[in-house]
């Protein structure tokens, strides 16, 4: 027989027992081509685009379940950061070019005040484009369409400065839109400027929402170093070096590897990353062949397979659980970052044999709601927001869902914001942030998302000021190892 | 075009005739196959190919899941590539 039987049920068994599955297939589109200068002809071409596009997006998925017998459990879209399409509209250009400059460079500041005021008749605008990106991703059946973005790690345009104000509006207003904002790299710096406004943006979304637990934090991401070709939400968008529209697809299975390791008690470091490597390299070919049948049937071209590790809250499909099957008692405790560097590395090395094409953020994931072991160690006062910082120095991404209390000051979340992106800066790695300040919960209260989203507990953040180092203006300066050149 | 399907259930009279009756009214030719026991359990393993055949993948498929059921056992279907991409170099 061409296959042995072992390895049939091997395959068998990886998709029917140990949750193997493509977590995303994600359309990426590009944007470019919709500007206009009235929002209602933007919004139109915004629909035609992506509802042209897309259209097969899910019944394609569909078909490639059918006939490879692989879970396909999200079909998703990225689009070009939304904030570059702005630029021509009349109520962007209301904000005039000093304010803008003042804004950017402290010495040009003309006064005290430093905001630019948005009247909120203006900001219709921005609402009208997120309404119509939210209705597009209904219509062809996308649960999260990402990419209400903007990049600012060195500094605002207008219309970046324009698209942050309305995020509290705009995410506590629609379903699917998620919006990312880079605010360092490690070639240009952290921009101080835009993490202290997004301290104040990431608490107002949480005002907003905070019938629904703040839920609206949950669909935006701040990043250092972001990537272009992300497929995975909330962080994912089309970035500009992207081609007019590609497949990227986001293949998981932390239960596969975790069944490997849970099989090798006794085995040294070695065995252990070697088996981890073969499992990444058997989870990211499938991957691949799903994302090149995506794109043949689609006729679009392929773009990256991501390689990460992304947990579920079925229970045996758990990062944390790997790292605790690895020989920790909980996750959080002494060992934790060195577990989580060597699951993460085997993952690479395995899935970079496996595919030429290797993308996105390709590591692995640690949203604390999302992942039932990573919970039960937040509620058993294990895993402290300090090692979880330590952890993103070894893994993909960063502080990833998680509940702080509600009462947490907006200087206190960007002081959280600029200790990961100066991990993200320094060691040259993309890190994102997902916090989530659940209004009207405190410290170990427990928080319901629902759906992928999952339940988590509010963890504590240590309420000592740093208000007077947020306030300065300016940018931090790149590392002296980004001059390369 | 090549796929495997995968037959698991208790072993019983009917079970190789139900599932290669629906594959040769198909046209669908076995290639290869497999059987195995694990105390009462049966499984089969065949590759079959799909190159005579004007059925699709998933019409066949339907109908083998069907077949399935009135004997009582699990029949799946894949396309061979996913074995070739985790298994083969």
């Amino acid at each position: 027989m061409s296959f042995s039987v072992d390895e049939i049920l091997e395959t068998k068994r990886m998709i029917e027992e140990q949750g193997l599955d493509v977590r995303t297939i994600t359309l990426g589109i590009n944007l470019l081509d919709c500007i206009d200068k009235s929002v209602e002809k933007l919004c139109e071409n915004i629909e035609t685009k992506i509802m042209s596009l897309a259209e097969n997006l899910s019944n394609v998925a569909s078909s490639i379940e059918e006939d490879y017998g692989i879970p396909i459990i999200n079909r998703r879209i990225t689009v070009t950061p939304i904030s570059l399409l702005l630029g021509g509209l009349d109520n962007v250009k209301k904000i005039s070019l000093d304010e803008i400059n003042g804004f950017n460079d402290p010495l040009n500041r003309r006064s005290e005040d430093n905001s630019i005021e948005i009247k909120k008749e203006f900001s219709e605008d921005l609402l009208a484009i997120a309404k119509s990106l939210d209705f597009a991703a209904k219509e062809v059946n996308v649960d999260f369409i990402g990419g209400f973005s903007a990049l600012v790690h060195k500094g605002f345009t207008r219309a970046d400065y324009y698209l942050i104000q309305g995020l509290p509006k705009v995410l506590s207003s629609t379903e699917r839109v998620c919006s990312s904002i880079n605010v360092a790299s490690t070639l240009s710096g952290m921009n101080m400027n835009a993490i202290k406004m997004m301290g104040n943006i990431i608490h107002d979304i949480a005002l907003n929402t905070a019938e629904r637990n703040s839920i609206g934090c949950a669909k935006l991401v701040v990043f250092s170093n972001a990537v272009e070709d992300n497929p995975f939400m909330a962080g994912g968008f089309h970035g500009i070096g992207e081609p007019e529209c590609c497949i990227n697809v986001g293949v998981s299975g932390p239960g596969v590897v975790r069944n490997v390791v849970q099989h090798l008690i006794d085995a040294d470091f070695e065995i252990l990353a070697e088996n981890i490597k073969k499992t990444a390299f058997k989870i990211t070919r499938m991957g691949q062949l799903v994302a090149q049948q995506a794109a043949r049937r689609l006729n679009i071209p392929f773009g990256i397979v991501d390689l990460s590790l992304a947990p579920t809250n079925r229970p045996y499909d758990s990062v944390a659980g790997i790292l605790e099957d690895m020989g920790l008692e909980t996750v959080g405790g002494p060992g934790t970052t060195a577990a989580l560097a060597l699951l993460t590395d085997a993952v690479k090395k395995g899935g970079l044999m496996a595919s030429s094409y290797v993308g996105g953020l390709s590591g692995a994931f640690i949203p604390v709601s999302e992942d039932s072991v990573m919970t039960n160690a937040a509620k058993k006062k294990i895993l402290s927001i300090e090692k979880l910082e330590a952890m993103t120095s070894v893994c993909s991404v960063g502080l990833d869902m998680i509940c702080i209390p509600g009462s947490t000051t907006p200087a206190l979340i960007a002081g959280i914001l600029a200790d990961e992106a100066a991990i993200g800066m320094t060691n040259n790695k993309t890190t994102g942030i997902r916090l989530i300040p659940v209004i009207g919960k405190d410290i170990g209260d427990e928080v319901e998302f629902g759906g992928l989203l999952g339940k988590s507990v509010v963890i504590p953040v240590k309420k000592v000021s740093c208000e007077n180092f947020i306030n300065r203006q300016g940018r931090i300066p790149a590392p002296v190892h980004s001059r390369r050149n | 075009m090549k796929a495997v399907v995968t037959v698991i259930g208790m072993d019983k009279p009917g079970i190789v005739a139900g599932v290669s009756t629906v594959l040769s009214n198909n046209k669908v030719n076995i290639t290869d196959i497999s059987q195995s026991y694990a105390g009462e359990f049966f499984t089969m393993i065949m590759v079959v190919d799909f190159e005579q055949s004007k059925a699709t993948l998933k019409e066949v498929t339907d109908q083998l899941k069907k077949a399935g059921e009135k004997i009582g056992i699990f029949v799946s279907v894949q396309h061979e590539d996913i074995f070739k991409a985790m298994h083969r170099i």
